[in-house]
């Protein structure tokens, strides 16, 4: 059969890849103390299915290493094995390992006989301690057979009529339980037929066997084990009733817990589908040779999807009547159709943008991990929390943010929580904390990462600075303006450049990162409290609502998202402040006011006067201004163009719009105006 | 291809050379100028062109060339040339510019554009220290065309945006 199997490789390197990523979790989890059966059975599947996968696919090395990790998990799950912190350990290695190997087999390499080795070891070191019941179970048997030394076992086996059918020969199990000890068996034949009605394939006859062995019960059981279902099956310990008993309480509540594990499935089908869920957008490839990366849609969005297109082409087609021998009376129809048209259009684009939406859990997953290996690392103890984790945001910068937010948590970690012994010197309970937060405020996403440790030194900020050559000895700057010099090229305080952190290349080009796709990155910090770092990044970098605005014979694009409100303002509103700044009061707060003519330098044909034209009240950054436009015109949805792609960026704009009629419109950049705003005020007062 | 081949091949090409290029030459205030035709996209009628706001005053504005933005530079204001009505010979010459990283799209609004020219390297004259509306610097060199003079224009050092962006 010509079945090319590489063509589901990928699916399989995707899939290990996912399935590890929730491995991690999962063990990270359990250390932590959550102790759930759930989450070692999850840890299982995932390794058994690699494993299968593996074999499947011809990917040796990765089936026989998977095939050692399963064993270990077995015990583990079966509850023969107690789960420690070295097994934990270990395991985390273990992912490592395996999601090395798959990588390597991704990208076409070759597979490094040595690698995992050292851990293989190490398992089968574990696996040979003999395991916790079984060490019960050594016990108890030896006490056992001190009891029933050289007495053994009377066995009742009734096979069902169509045991035979299934392949299964009574001889060859009497012979194995021959090699236990001493058989003599007994048969019951009363319920053989006559031959003219006898079939040759059931089976007719009874069996009473004793033996005379000091084995266990297990491994009688184990020699009847493919026949369980199919005959009636009784073991007894010879001459011994209360044994008798026990043994059956005891399978009594073997089936108790079959049914009790039984019950759990559903849930555990569920649990399994929001692992998948949430492990859906899973790590992609990003450093593998070829290949493009994929994006996992949920069927429903699809399904959406293809609704929605034939929706689409009905209205297509009725519009296409309408236009075979159109005359004016038709007029109310073409309206309608034309309306319906834009109704689809827009929940098209909508569902199309959803697909790109992806949770940030995409990042925020690789973290515990992180933080559990750099704080023992460091010695540190360190509790992170994570919220909002599944606040959606557009892939693109999801993928891109990846690398900014790992350095701020590094640094958190690194330089803001303290060692346990300066933490309680200091009065802080001895696990530090780093919280990671996600969430929507207006047309932004917001990630937070907080911790509660030594917060930024201003004075140690502040000399660095001055021995870097960045401020001058004389100059006063507000505590926000130090915390603001850490984004300076070049700057780093940590006292000893560790592998962690603190290479002097750092927090600007996180910086330029976020800026780069849109966002931005404020310091809150207190010395000996901690700090917060708030990154602000927009929803999507394609396609946002607009309102257009008219000055003079321009029109410019603000973001709604940013617009707050839009007033027409009374002279008492107003004040001028020394200077060229002026202000206006709106409920007790004063805002600055930008005029947008003289923003943009406009030539002709604006209004002069505040109170005929409209004030647009922005926010950006945390802070408001109002925009003095002309007029308001409509509201539309725009595709943001790049300015830079052929030119480069100019202040106040962040882009570029295609209008219907093919004109290009200008957006304004609201956070980059208003900080210039605020900061011309502040020097103005 | 053997030696043969290539000499049979360029014997057939002719007087083609190899180190003949084409030129796109256009008209500035009476003054031809000439740009590498390879970098040229395309020849656009005047059409509305969108002020950039924060720019130098020579770029009159982006266009949308299909879906792209693309900033066009007046060349008479660039070279502070006296303003005049743009008529119906005024175009837009959309050229590739070479900058440090990227290839950009610039567009330039000339008085007219005159023809092509074909210029063997060897005909490529340097250019005296004055003489010429546009400086020297944005000049490579100077072909003769006849009756008058063609300068070729350094677009790349002219037309970077990071650089012009510099003037403001």
């Amino acid at each position: 059969m010509g079945i090319n199997l590489e063509q589901f490789h990928q699916v399989f390197f995707e899939e290990a890849l996912e399935g590890l990523d929730s491995m991690e979790s999962s063990m990270l989890a359990m250390e932590e103390g959550c102790d759930d059966s759930e989450e070692i059975n999850a840890v299982f599947r995932v390794i058994h299915s690699i494993k299968g996968g593996a074999g499947t696919f011809g990917f040796a090395h990765i089936a026989d290493f998977t095939h050692v990790v399963e064993t270990l998990l077995d015990q583990v799950r079966s509850g023969e094995r107690e789960i420690t912190k070295e097994i934990i350990a270990l395991l985390l290695k273990t992912v490592d390992c395996v999601r090395e190997m798959v990588e390597t087999s991704q990208s076409g390499g070759d597979a490094d006989p040595d690698l995992g080795k050292d851990i293989i070891e190490r398992l089968n070191q574990i696996l040979n301690k003999s395991t916790s019941s079984e060490a019960k179970e050594s016990l108890k048997q030896e006490s056992a057979e001190a009891e029933f030394a050289g007495i053994g076992w009377q066995i009742s086996f009734v096979p069902h009529k169509q045991m035979l059918q299934t392949g299964n020969d009574p001889v060859r199990m009497f012979q194995a339980l021959s090699e236990l000890g001493e058989i003599s068996t007994s048969v019951d034949i009363t319920e053989l037929p006559n031959l003219h009605s006898l079939q040759p394939e059931e089976s007719y006859l009874k069996w009473k066997i004793t033996i005379k062995s000091g084995c266990r019960e297990e491994s009688i059981r184990e020699i009847f084990e493919w026949v369980e279902d199919e005959c009636d099956l009784e073991i007894k310990p010879l001459n011994n009733e209360e044994q008798q008993e026990q043994s059956e309480i005891q399978e009594a509540e073997n089936k108790e817990l079959v049914r009790v594990e039984r019950r759990n499935d559903p849930e555990n089908d569920r649990r399994k589908d929001d692992d998948r869920r949430k492990t859906n957008y899973g790590r992609r490839k990003s450093d593998s040779a070829g290949g493009t990366s994929s994006i996992r849609v949920g069927t429903d969005k699809i399904d959406e999807l293809i609704n929605m297109v034939g929706e689409l082409v009905i209205t297509q087609s009725m519009l296409g009547v309408l236009g075979d021998g159109f005359d004016m009376s038709k007029l109310e129809d073409l309206q309608d159709g034309l309306t319906e048209l834009e109704r689809h259009t827009r929940q098209l684009q909508e569902s199309i943008m959803r697909i790109r939406m992806v949770p940030i859990n995409f990042v925020f997953s690789r973290f515990p991990r992180m933080v559990h290996d750099l704080s023992e690392k460091l010695g540190k103890k360190i509790d992170l929390r994570i919220s909002g984790e599944t606040t959606e945001l557009d892939k693109t910068v999801v993928e891109q943010i990846g690398d900014p937010l790992t350095h701020l948590v590094r640094n958190s970690v690194d330089h803001g929580i303290e060692m346990p012994e300066e933490r309680s010197a200091s009065g802080k309970p001895e696990m530090g904390e780093v919280h990671l937060n996600a969430y929507h405020k207006g047309g932004s996403i917001i990630i937070e990462i907080s911790d509660d440790g030594a917060g930024l030194n201003c004075e140690k900020i502040r000399n660095k600075a001055i021995s870097a050559g960045i401020i001058s000895e004389n100059d006063e700057l507000s505590e926000e303006r130090i915390h603001e010099l850490i984004f300076h090229p070049g700057f780093s305080t940590a006292d000893v450049v560790s592998d962690i952190s603190g290479r002097g290349v750092g927090m600007d080009v996180v910086r330029k990162n976020i800026v780069r796709l849109g966002g931005n990155i404020e310091i809150k910090s207190k010395q000996g409290h901690g700090s917060i770092f708030r990154i602000s990044l927009p929803l999507t970098l394609a396609i946002l609502d607009g309102q257009i605005i008219s000055v003079g014979k321009e029109k410019y694009i603000v973001p709604i998202a940013s617009i707050i409100e839009s007033i027409q303002v009374k002279p008492d509103m107003v004040n001028k402040v020394s200077g060229k700044g002026e202000v206006f009061e709106l409920r007790g707060e004063y805002l600055p006011i930008v005029r947008m003519h003289e923003f943009f330098e406009v030539e002709e044909g604006y209004i002069d006067e505040l109170e005929k034209g409209i004030l647009v009240v922005v926010e950006g950054d945390g802070r408001k201004c109002g925009l003095f436009v002309d007029l308001l015109l409509g509201q539309q949805q725009i595709v943001i163009k790049s300015l830079e792609t052929n030119f480069v960026r100019i202040q106040g704009l962040s882009g570029a719009t295609i209008f219907g009629d093919g004109s290009v419109a200008l957006i304004l950049d609201i956070p980059g105006m208003v900080r210039q705003a605020t900061e011309r005020h502040i020097e103005a007062v | 291809m053997t030696e043969v081949a290539e000499e049979q091949l360029n014997e057939e090409l002719g007087d083609v050379t190899i180190d003949e290029d084409q030129y796109l030459s256009f008209e500035l205030d009476e003054e031809y100028y000439c740009v590498d035709i390879l970098r040229v996209q395309e020849i656009l009628g005047y059409t509305d062109i969108t002020r950039v706001p924060n720019t130098p005053r020579f770029l009159s504005g982006v266009l949308n060339l299909r879906g792209a933005i693309v900033p066009v530079v007046d060349l008479r204001s660039r070279f502070s040339l006296d303003e005049v009505e743009y008529d119906k010979t005024t175009v837009i010459v959309v050229l590739a510019v070479k900058t440090m990283h990227s290839e950009k799209t610039v567009g330039i609004v000339v008085d007219a554009v005159s023809d092509v020219l074909n210029v063997s390297k060897n005909d490529i004259r340097t250019v005296p220290e004055t003489g010429a509306k546009v400086e020297t610097e944005f000049l490579t060199g100077l072909v003769s065309n006849g009756s008058h003079m063609v300068m070729i224009m350094d677009i790349d050092n002219l037309l970077n945006p990071e650089k012009f962006m510099e003037l403001l």
